[in-house]
């Protein structure tokens, strides 16, 4: 069972979760070549070892976040929002 | 005589409580505390089942949830429980059980047959033959092979017992309240941590129940129940019985099975039959303890061939004499202990077997003391007996003399050592290791917060124990973040070292082939794995696969060690080349119900009804579903309506007057901010940037590789204010990705929005009556020059607030009006009420689906996620010059392709005859082959009244090319044919005058 | 040596000291005409099919730890070709051919049970969505038999009929020719019989390095040293991107897991394969009595083979929902096994930019069932340098082209496949 801590909400069970896959892929500009489109669409490093990921609280506060996790031991290395632009969780205990 | 074999006093039973039960038909009594197995032991019975494969006679060889013979099926009807432990089924009044897998009685069993063909039925044997005639397989070797094996018979009916699922939080988690457990607990719980110790037995205390020790100067069970009556005071402690931790799990999240009831006859009121425990511990302890392997001679599966620590818990523990003559095999000074407890309750011990040539002296001395006769540097080469054994065959192990000594007994209880628990370490990521002075494999590292100790890491001294269980009790609650506590071990009295001298396999007497079981349940004797090994099967994995041991109900627990060693014998290797198999979740095996809790049956998934639904459900309406909502179908008005007779007339009847549809399961997404409309235009493939306040718009959306995601309406209510609807289905994935685009890529984008459908009742309006109607009760000006096509607005329906828009799903002038759920019901009452002298009507999804068809609008069964805005003819709604999500990965190739499926309309040429789903569309002029020449498919149908012939809507290669082509329409499941002429997708007033009207 | 009842008798007879190797444990040689990378069910009867359909019989199956201990042992053993697609349907069919008769062709008992596959239909969408997939099955020649609710209480009466459940059962589409195998003796089966035509199975040989010279594949460092290929052939599903990061290329995979579980055993009663439409969740009966069931993968990318609770309660909650009776029985036994879920759905098998470098992967969890085909196809792409017809659209262009063959439909989204 992952514990994934959510910046806003603590940390929560896997199930309070649904994934959302690869969050080291940049989406490309408009003016992006097909073949960058393509590789941000299907193409993945899909490591053994430290990935970054995209994990959306849906059922909890919908806050989408990055996590990073050994895809090996499960490891939770860091989580934080998924985007540093957004205001950052200021939980109260 | 009843009970013949218990002894005058002694056990932790209670005798002034006596307890009837059956098995296999007979009753016999036993006592308050017994198991099955002590009480059938105590009435003299040993043979309980017969085995998997040779059907030979089987007895009780433990006394715990590692039993691989003594399995039952418990209970009868919805309640039965076949491959139940008899050593582990605590006795309740009235209990049945009945042996398995035998035909037609247990004493005499058909099909041990199979016992004499076994050199046939050697390992892996199926693998080699049962392939002549191909067709045999399944009809004829299979059928057999399938009743033959299998073991208890299942119930067939619902469980009438329910599950519960429970969550708890702890600083430190001990599992296993022996000794080292019970120490462990008393150090952290000293502590302010919160503490769980668990057990799967009744009682705590572990081996302190089933063993002559002594602790702190008192008996080791009256030590335990001070200790157990110690932490119950505790407030930070919670103590549990009868659960077993069976899972270890990433992020150290341990599962539980706690047996709530299984301990009475049924459950009482209100209560679960088991639980299921979620823990999440800070720390995690494991005190696990150890389990003993058997030896591995000749017939050592008889019924009377006994662990030697099983022989004196029985003893012990239940007062119970496992035989009257026994004969004590081991390798090791632990089983010393089963000569001296058996002989202390009347069991007449013939002689004590020990492999190592030099016994230690103390052990020598005490056998001394009490006239048991010793035989050092031999063991028991044999069983002899048919259903229980009569005599051991004492063979040497080192001398070169087979001939053995025969000694008469009915109880072999024999030691090949022990092996600690180190499932749940394993399984939490971890790798045991090998430890040569023990024989057998300990923890290695630790992975998660979690440490092993007493026998559970291979320390079998009682003073280790606790000394151990203080300590990792005290470390445990410090790593928490709490206070080290300064507590002192308890002493106990030395019993001497263990000093185990491997014993693999005995030698055989007269050098005779005997079976020599390794995996009792299964059936696989060493013979097999030196076959496996023979053959290439000889790593731990493809052994076990090869020869099936450790895949029986015990999981191995008894045979997996032996196993290992044999096949290291085999290779001439040392015993950790070969490795060790991964232990698996559950620990011991759980039953479906646990895991399935409460959410099974009518609570399998929630349901969502709408505001409207218990007027429909009165109205007689017909429900469909539609994901976990329930939308009314169709609305029978008479006996024997069918439903083409109702959407048919629902249809007519919103064509040419007014009706009403009940609309709430549409996702509706309330959106605000400066950059809402940026926001749209970004989502959806249309420009959005231009909408006027008070108008709506159709968009549509595409996922990232441009196939097309959703489609609806999205109203621009004020300046900074939009109203999206969904579709039903996408309505959460819709709402996900539009949070995902804006948090992870556009976080500069200023809007708002969240999920309303909960929120609004939607009730469609259509027909030409609809202004009419509506004007009644809405206070807004209605007229096509005030609120034309396309229109949204807020607005007031008699006194409930609403918002309206002027969209049309069915193709005629067409009204939605949204207003709060808590109206819902009285916002269509009063609809109808207002209507009531026009003849307004209601209709269902039934009658939805078939003006849809006809106006040509796609639904989801054209989104089916493989298809193009182009495909789906609605390319000319997007404007590329603008960025959107999909666009790039839209203009692939292969999706520009003109042979692409294409949405059309489709007419049934057959009077009378509907078009039917799924068909697919193939030119009449090929013939059909082996290669699938299918050209499209049918997606949606219904009878047209407005047409008055069947309709279809379909995706067809090049379809938007070939209005007027003739196709065949077939059914291939059905055998059926009808010929169908493709036309355009929009059957019905394809200029859209009515709905401006 | 053969295996026949004639043959387990004599050596019944005389102690079963007789029995030789199933397959021999050779040294790897310097070189080969072709390397195939994992020893799975995939990679081995791709071996298998080089030397008989091919004549290429001086080729080594590389396996990192034992033959047949990913996924070929790790499956819920369930074969079918019940797809709706043209590519899959055709593709999966031949492989059911090849499944009828394994057994022979092999001289191993792989246990092909045509014990029929079920799908249960629980809504009005839901059968239509079956009658699309089984009228395009019949229409590739594939059995399909539609059932009304009498049909499938023939085939599986201990399911929930009652209406006290959420999504009552209305009938079921059917393949006959559906049914089970035995994984291991797949896997073992097409070692020995390429071993006997002389194919070199190396276990315990773990390839750590793919060598280049230039545009192509000169050979392969394994843990045992460096070993040369005239062609490199990759069956190493669940591990693809691994093997294929070590030529620098990313692959349109994700690695995740998904979960099998087996009861303790018991007499016959399950007669079938059969899904729920409701959950996800499909369960069948070894020969040996176990329930082997399993549902959806936890969804999230991993190498591990474990899987966790969520998922397991998930799916044991469908299986009771659907078969109330399964309540009182007990899951003896939990694992995982690494899936590479492709971004459609859909495997690829074909050649990859580099010349003699092959690719078989992306089986999402499909795999077991495909396993005569994929060896069959891929020994044909490798023998011809270039795709059978049955696997011809099974390219790893076909993303950037825009032909994926998406089964679900659900997109590039690996987890919902």
């Amino acid at each position: 069972m992952l514990r994934i801590e959510c910046p806003w909400c603590g940390i929560r069970n896997e199930d309070e979760f649904s994934y959302g896959g690869d969050a080291s892929v940049q989406r490309p500009t408009d003016d992006a070549s097909q073949d960058d489109w393509y590789d941000y669409v299907y193409t993945r490093n899909n490591p053994a070892g430290r990935h970054s990921e995209y994990w959306h609280h849906a059922n909890g506060c919908r806050a989408w976040i990055k996590v990073e996790r050994d895809t090996v031991s499960h490891e939770i290395f860091s989580v934080t929002p998924a985007s540093p632009n957004l205001p950052s969780g200021n939980r109260e205990d | 005589m009843s009970q013949q074999y218990r002894t005058s006093n002694g056990g932790q039973i209670n005798r002034a409580r006596s307890i009837s039960f059956t098995f296999d038909g007979k009753s016999y009594t036993g006592f308050e505390g017994d198991t099955l197995a002590s009480a059938l032991l105590a009435n003299g019975v040993h043979l309980m089942g017969r085995s998997f494969k040779y059907h030979r006679p089987r007895g009780i060889q433990t006394a715990g949830s590692e039993e691989p013979n003594a399995i039952v099926e418990l209970r009868t009807g919805p309640r039965k429980e076949p491959n139940t432990r008899a050593t582990t089924i605590e006795l309740f009044d009235g209990l049945v059980a009945k042996s398995q897998n035998r035909w037609p009685s247990l004493a005499f069993d058909a099909m041990a047959i199979n016992n004499l063909f076994s050199p046939l039925l050697s390992a892996g044997f199926y693998y080699k033959t049962f392939m002549w005639p191909a067709s045999f397989w399944t009809n004829v070797y299979e059928h057999v092979i399938r009743r033959a094996a299998g073991l208890g018979t299942a119930p067939t009916e619902a469980d009438p017992d329910f599950y519960e699922q429970c969550h708890e939080h702890c600083d430190v988690m001990i599992v296993g309240a022996g000794p080292a457990g019970l120490s462990a607990a008393l150090a952290a719980a000293s502590t302010d941590a919160r503490v769980i110790l668990l057990d799967e037995h009744p009682l705590l205390g572990g081996s302190l129940n089933s063993e002559n020790f002594s602790i702190d100067g008192k008996p080791g069970n009256e030590w335990a129940a001070e200790a157990v009556a110690k932490l119950e005071a505790m407030d930070n402690v919670h103590l549990m019985t009868r659960t077993t931790l069976f899972g270890y799990y990433d992020h150290n999240v341990v599962a539980a099975i706690e047996k709530v009831s299984d301990h009475l006859p049924v459950p009482a009121k209100g209560h679960p039959r088991q639980r299921m425990w979620t823990f999440y511990p800070g720390r995690v302890i494991l005190a696990t303890g150890a389990t003993e392997r058997p030896l591995v001679f000749g017939n050592n599966d008889k019924p009377g061939v006994m662990l030697a620590s099983a022989a004196r818990t029985y003893a012990n523990l239940y007062g119970v004499k496992p035989g009257r003559r026994a004969v004590i095999a081991t390798n090791n000074n632990d089983a010393y202990r089963s000569a001296l407890d058996l002989h202390r309750a009347g069991v007449n011990v013939v002689a004590v077997v020990d492999s190592r040539q030099h016994p230690g002296t103390q052990l020598v001395a005490e056998l001394e003391k009490l006239s048991i006769r010793l035989i050092a540097g031999a063991t028991v080469g044999a069983a002899e007996g048919r259903q229980h054994v009569k005599a051991a065959q004492i063979v040497t192990t080192q001398g070169d003399t087979l001939d053995p000594e025969r000694i008469e007994c009915d109880l072999i209880a024999a030691s090949g050592g022990w092996n600690p628990n180190v499932h749940l370490h394993s399984q939490s990521g971890a790798k045991p290791v090998y430890d040569d002075s023990i024989t057998s494999f300990i923890p290695g590292d630790s992975r998660q917060a979690e440490v092993s100790i007493g026998a559970a890491k291979g320390s079998f001294s009682l003073q280790n124990c606790l000394d151990q269980g203080t300590a990792a009790g005290a470390e445990a609650a410090k790593l928490a973040g709490f206070k080290a506590a300064n507590i002192k071990a308890a002493s106990a009295k030395d019993e001497g070292a263990y000093a185990i001298e491997a014993l693999w396999i005995s030698p055989t007497p007269y050098n005779k082939s005997f079976k020599q079981f390794v995996d009792q349940q299964n059936d696989v004797k060493s013979s097999d794995v030196a076959l496996a090994s023979q053959e290439g099967y000889d790593s731990a994995e493809l052994l076990k696969r090869y020869t099936t041991q450790g895949m029986a109900t015990d999981q191995g627990k008894t045979s997996n060690v032996n196993t290992l060693a044999i096949l290291a014998c085999q290779r001439g290797e040392p015993v950790p080349e070969v490795g060790i198999t991964t232990f698996r979740p559950p620990y011991v095996a759980v039953a479906m119900g646990v895991f399935a809790g409460h959410t099974v049956g009518y609570d399998f998934m929630p349901v969502r009804r709408t505001a409207i639904h218990d007027w429909n459900e009165k109205q007689g309406a017909v429900f469909i579903e539609a994901g976990l909502w329930l939308r009314a179908r169709y609305y029978p008005q008479r006996p024997g309506d069918t439903m083409n007779d109702c959407y048919i007339r629902e249809t007519n009847a919103t064509r040419s007057n007014v009706a009403l549809v009940d609309v709430t399961s549409l996702g509706k997404i309330d959106i605000q901010g400066p950059d809402a409309a940026e926001f749209l235009n970004r989502l959806y493939i249309n420009n959005w940037l231009k909408l006027p306040i008070g108008k709506a718009r159709y968009g549509i959306m595409l996922r990232e590789d441009g196939m097309v995601f959703d489609d609806g309406t999205t109203s621009r209510l004020a300046e900074n204010h939009y109203y999206m609807t969904t579709t039903t289905a996408n309505a959460g994935p819709v709402l996900a990705h539009m949070e995902q685009y804006h948090q992870s890529e556009w976080p500069e984008l200023d809007v708002v929005f969240c999920s309303v459908t909960e929120q609004w009742t939607g009730i469609a309006v259509a027909g030409p009556n609809s202004r009419k109607l509506l004007e009644k009760v809405i206070d807004i000006d209605l007229s096509n020059e005030a609120f034309p096509f396309m229109a949204a607005g807020e607005c007031r329906m008699n006194n409930i607030p609403g918002r309206l828009f002027r969209i049309s799903f069915s193709g005629e002038l067409a009204y939605e009006i949204n207003v709060p759920a808590d109206y819902g019901e009285q916002a269509w009452l009063e609809l109808l009420e207002a209507g009531k002298e026009m003849g307004v009507s209601v209709y269902g999804t039934e009658a939805l689906g078939t003006m849809r068809i006809e106006k040509g609008h796609v639904a989801g069964s054209e989104l089916d996620g493989r298809t193009t805005a182009k495909d789906l003819g609605l390319e000319g709604l997007a404007n590329r010059g603008k960025h959107f999500i999909g666009k790039h990965n839209s203009e692939r190739p292969a999706l520009l392709d003109e042979g692409r499926l294409q949405v059309v309309g489709l007419k049934s040429l057959v009077v009378d005859r509907n078009l039917r789903i799924g068909s697919q569309l193939v030119d009449p002029k090929v013939k059909l082959a082996t290669v699938n020449q299918s050209q499209g498919h049918i997606t949606a149908t219904t009878y047209s009244p407005q047409l008055e012939c069947g309709i279809a809507l379909g995706l067809l290669r090049d379809g938007a090319s070939r209005h007027g082509e003739q196709l065949d329409a077939v059914f291939p499941l059905d055998d059926e044919t009808l010929k169908v002429e493709v036309c355009h997708p929009v059957f019905i007033d394809p200029e859209g005058e009515l709905v401006r009207a | 040596m053969h295996y026949s009842g004639f043959h387990l008798l004599k050596q019944a007879l005389t102690g079963n000291r007789g029995w030789t190797r199933a397959w021999r444990n050779p040294e790897p040689k310097k070189q080969y005409d072709v390397i195939i990378i994992g020893g799975g069910g995939h990679g081995l009867a791709t071996a298998y099919y080089l030397a008989r359909l091919h004549g290429i019989t001086n080729v080594a199956v590389l396996e990192k730890g034992y033959i047949g201990g990913g996924n070929t042992g790790r499956n819920t053993t369930i074969v079918r070709s019940n797809y709706m697609l043209n590519p899959n349907s055709q593709f999966y069919e031949h492989s059911m051919k090849l499944w009828e008769g394994l057994s022979q062709d092999l001289n191993y008992n792989v246990m092909f049970s045509q014990r029929g596959v079920l799908n249960l239909i629980h809504s009005d969408a839901q059968r239509d969505g079956f009658a699309r997939r089984g009228n395009t099955m019949r229409l590739n020649g594939v059995d399909a038999v539609m059932h009304n609710l009498e049909g499938v209480k023939k085939l599986m009466p201990h399911l929930d009929f009652s209406k006290n459940t959420r999504f009552p059962v209305q009938g079921g589409l059917a393949q006959p020719r559906g049914g089970t195998a035995r994984h291991d003796a797949v896997a073992w089966g097409y070692a020995r019989g390429a071993d006997r035509l002389g194919v070199d199975i190396i276990q315990k040989c773990e390839v750590t390095g793919i060598k280049r010279d230039g545009d192509r594949i000169v050979g392969v460092e394994t843990s045992r040293g460096f070993i040369g290929a005239g062609q490199v052939g990759v069956a190493v599903a669940g591990n693809s991107s691994r093997v294929f990061d070590m030529v620098g290329m990313k692959l349109p995979i994700e690695s995740h897991v998904l979960q099998a579980f087996v009861t303790e055993g018991i007499k016959p009663l399950v007669d079938t394969v059969c899904t729920f439409g409701a959950g996800h969740f499909y369960i069948s009966q070894s020969d040996k009595g176990g329930l082997v069931f399993g549902g959806d993968i936890d969804g999230w990318n991993t190498y591990a083979q474990r899987g966790n609770l969520p998922t397991f309660n998930h799916v044991v909650a469908g299986g009771v929902t659907m078969m109330p009776c399964l309540a009182r029985l007990r899951v003896l036994r939990q694992w995982g096994g690494v899936m590479d879920m492709s971004m459609d759905g859909t495997p690829i098998i074909g050649k990859t930019s580099i010349d003699n470098l092959y690719m078989n992967g992306g089986w999402c969890y499909g795999g077991f069932k495909a396993t005569p085909a994929s060896g069959w196809v891929f020994a044909h792409t490798i023998a011809h340098d270039k795709p059978h017809a049955l696997n011809a659209e099974f390219t790893l262009e076909r993303f950037r082209e825009g032909n994926m063959i998406d089964e679900k439909g659900v997109g590039a989204s690996p987890k919902a496949h």
